[in-house]
């Protein structure tokens, strides 16, 4: 079988491995990236938030760093993909608006504000009539809000486009195939090898391969990740013109206890999401997650009943034990993980890009990805 | 209190706070609060969970040894729970089942005709049935006729956080129970825990007061303790209550004049 060579090959073509290609290519690095379908599966279903701070969980300080590290550095690396691309990444810099439908909603809400005021992060409470100031067509029975300046979106289909097409101008190869498995030599990683059972040989191998990075073969047994798939199923929905542009801004609710989001983009699309099951590999998209989706949108947004409903699709997210990235070094010499970002994909994409790049070149995992490596999950800590 | 042990189902327990599971903000909180809360038994929906998948919550109850208790969390009608139950016991080949058959989405109550119907079925079908249900005492006797080995009447609603709302039921369905009685539901604090301990129940099956703390394992081991004191408390045998007169501890008569 055909053999080649490089010095970078990355298994999957999603968000985080299409940038780290471009980022190495642009230093002059030979890339190939492995993908049957690329940028098609978590890259492409999720909805684009960059949401650092209305994502916040009680005790994740660690990766409240990173995902702001990598907030503040997405206009700098969407300029950069536009000045080489000439077209748009996807970056829309709206901030985020967080509202309640009932009293109990709003306390949970002024609760979660409370935790960000006191990690320092700028949040803005509002009246439910403050709210529908910034937001018109939310429901009356919108009680209150929280103003979120520094979380946006991006338009996540757009940024693989970008991506897919920056990679093509700085001479990444990719190559529309599965990997089967890791090629490993002792300890050290050397390639991989496809599903038609020709081999990649080279220097490095990155593991960007998103809900499936915990299968990878050739990987040891004790040096895989824990990384899992998780189910969420999303709509998409066009806004007609007469309406546009219904929302300016990310809206995202507490609805009667449920929680549910609105992501606008400029063309006048709008993404509700998300459901969460942790069904396996499983992407059928059920009624009932249909259902709980636009009940909870149209209570926030009665104008959601004038819609059109384009698309509804399930994705997997790639879970791991802490909500966190898995970056850096693996065990075995030449394999770098850039995987496990859960939730935070989209907005992780930059940092992660330039992080596990950095390693590349210097060996070296910057630290600020040193809280994130594969070794934190060798045994559990009981905190109390 | 070593030999103070809880059988459920012939399963023998010895920490009676039982655990849900929904809620957590990630697996590993989740597992660490698990492992503070001493818990044996512990409560997954099995609509969704696979059970196959690596890395679920299932292989964080089985790597700490904590027993599996399937629930029909989402069903609306007897007919659903039955099926979800016969899912859940080929799935994870047991025959516990807690039963949860609610009114609507939005409550959360349960639904009691469809709950008793299906607590009939299942227990005619084989099961053991932990039956979660209102707090009405006669309601409780009737899920104990039809032949549940638990019944688990609601302090108040699920994920609401206002502890046990109407305690003289809770005495009711205890006084009168000749299976275990598991609170379930409402628990908001240690306290709530205690107080269902103290009024005779067997044991305490809570989730969101821990999973949606500012720190869960912290609670979840405020909740270990509640348990605990609540269970000694009622074992103690507590002092009546005077509403007329206080007691002195340390009697007047008697004492040197000095």
């Amino acid at each position: 079988m055909a053999e080649r060579t490089c010095d970078v090959v990355i298994i999957g073509a999603g968000l985080i491995g299409l940038a780290t290609a471009w980022r190495l290519a642009v230093d002059g690095i030979q890339v190939t990236v492995c993908d049957p379908t690329p940028g098609s599966q978590t890259s492409s279903v999720a909805a684009g938030m960059l949401a650092p701070v209305t994502e916040v969980e009680y005790g994740e300080d660690a990766l409240l760093a990173l995902n702001l590290a990598s907030v503040a550095a997405w206009p700098g690396f969407a300029e950069e993909l536009e000045a080489l691309t000439g077209q748009s990444a996807g970056l829309n810099r709206t901030g985020t608006l967080s509202v309640a439908y009932d009293v109990d909603d709003a306390t949970a809400i002024r609760r979660l504000a409370d935790y960000q005021r006191r990690l320092g992060l700028e949040v803005e409470e509002l009246s439910g009539r403050e709210a529908r100031k910034r937001e018109p067509l939310l429901a009356a029975g919108v009680t209150a809000g929280v103003w979120v300046p520094g979380d946006h979106s991006v338009d996540n289909r757009q940024a693989v486009a970008t991506l897919l097409r920056a990679a093509e101008l700085t001479g990444v190869q990719l190559v529309r195939q599965r990997v089967s498995r890791v090629l490993v030599t002792g300890t050290t990683a050397v390639g991989v090898e496809l599903e038609d059972g020709s081999a990649i040989h080279a220097g490095q191998v990155i593991a960007a391969a998103g809900p499936w990075s915990g299968q990878l073969e050739g990987v040891p047994a004790e040096l895989r990740v824990p990384v899992r798939p998780l189910k969420g199923e999303v709509l998409r929905l066009r806004v007609p013109e007469a309406y546009r542009p219904a929302l300016s801004h990310t809206v995202r609710a507490t609805a009667r206890g449920f929680a549910v989001y609105l992501v606008p983009r400029p063309g006048g699309e709008l993404v509700v999401g998300a459901t969460t099951s942790e069904l396996g590999y499983d992407t059928r998209v059920l009624a009932g997650g249909v259902f709980a989706l636009l009940r909870d949108a149209r209570m926030i947004l009665p104008i959601t009943d004038e819609l059109e409903l384009v698309e509804a699709v399930a994705g997997l997210r790639p879970a791991t034990p802490d909500n966190a990235p898995i970056l850096g070094p693996s065990g075995l010499d030449g394999l770098l993980w850039a995987t496990g970002h859960y939730r935070n994909g989209v907005l992780l994409t930059p940092i992660t890009a330039q992080v596990i790049a950095e390693t590349v070149q210097t060996g070296v995992l910057p630290s600020v990805a040193a809280p994130f490596q594969a070794s934190r999950f060798a045994e559990v800590k009981v905190k109390l | 209190m070593s030999d103070d042990t809880l059988v459920i189902a012939g399963r023998e327990l010895t920490s009676r706070l039982v655990m849900g599971t929904g809620g957590a903000p990630s697996l590993e909180v989740l597992e660490e609060a698990l492992v503070a809360s001493g818990t044996q038994l512990t409560t997954v929906a099995l609509r969704r969970l696979d059970p196959t998948q690596q890395g679920s919550v299932l292989d964080v109850l089985r790597k700490h040894d904590i027993a599996v208790l399937p629930n029909t969390a989402g069903c609306f009608t007897a007919g659903e729970a039955v099926l979800t139950a016969r899912l859940a016991r080929e799935a994870l080949q047991t025959d516990l089942i807690k039963l949860e058959v609610v009114a609507d989405d939005h409550t959360l109550l349960p639904d009691p005709v469809e709950l008793l119907d299906a607590a009939e079925t299942l227990a005619a079908d084989g099961f053991s049935v932990l039956a979660y249900t209102n707090d009405d005492p006669i309601l409780a006797r009737r899920l104990e006729q039809v032949g549940c080995v638990a019944v688990m009447p609601l302090g108040s609603p699920i994920g609401s956080g206002l502890g046990i709302r109407n305690p003289h039921n809770i005495s009711m369905i205890v006084e009168a129970a000749n299976v275990p009685i598991v609170l379930d539901a409402g628990i908001g604090t240690a306290s709530d825990a205690a107080l269902a301990m103290e009024l005779g129940c067997d044991a305490v099956l809570l989730a969101t007061a821990v999973t949606r703390a500012e720190r869960p394992a912290l609670m979840a081991a405020a909740m270990r303790d509640a348990v605990t004191a609540g269970r000694n408390a009622r074992l103690a045998g507590r002092i009546p209550r005077r509403y007329h007169s206080a007691q002195a501890s340390s009697p007047l008569d008697g004492r040197a004049d000095l």
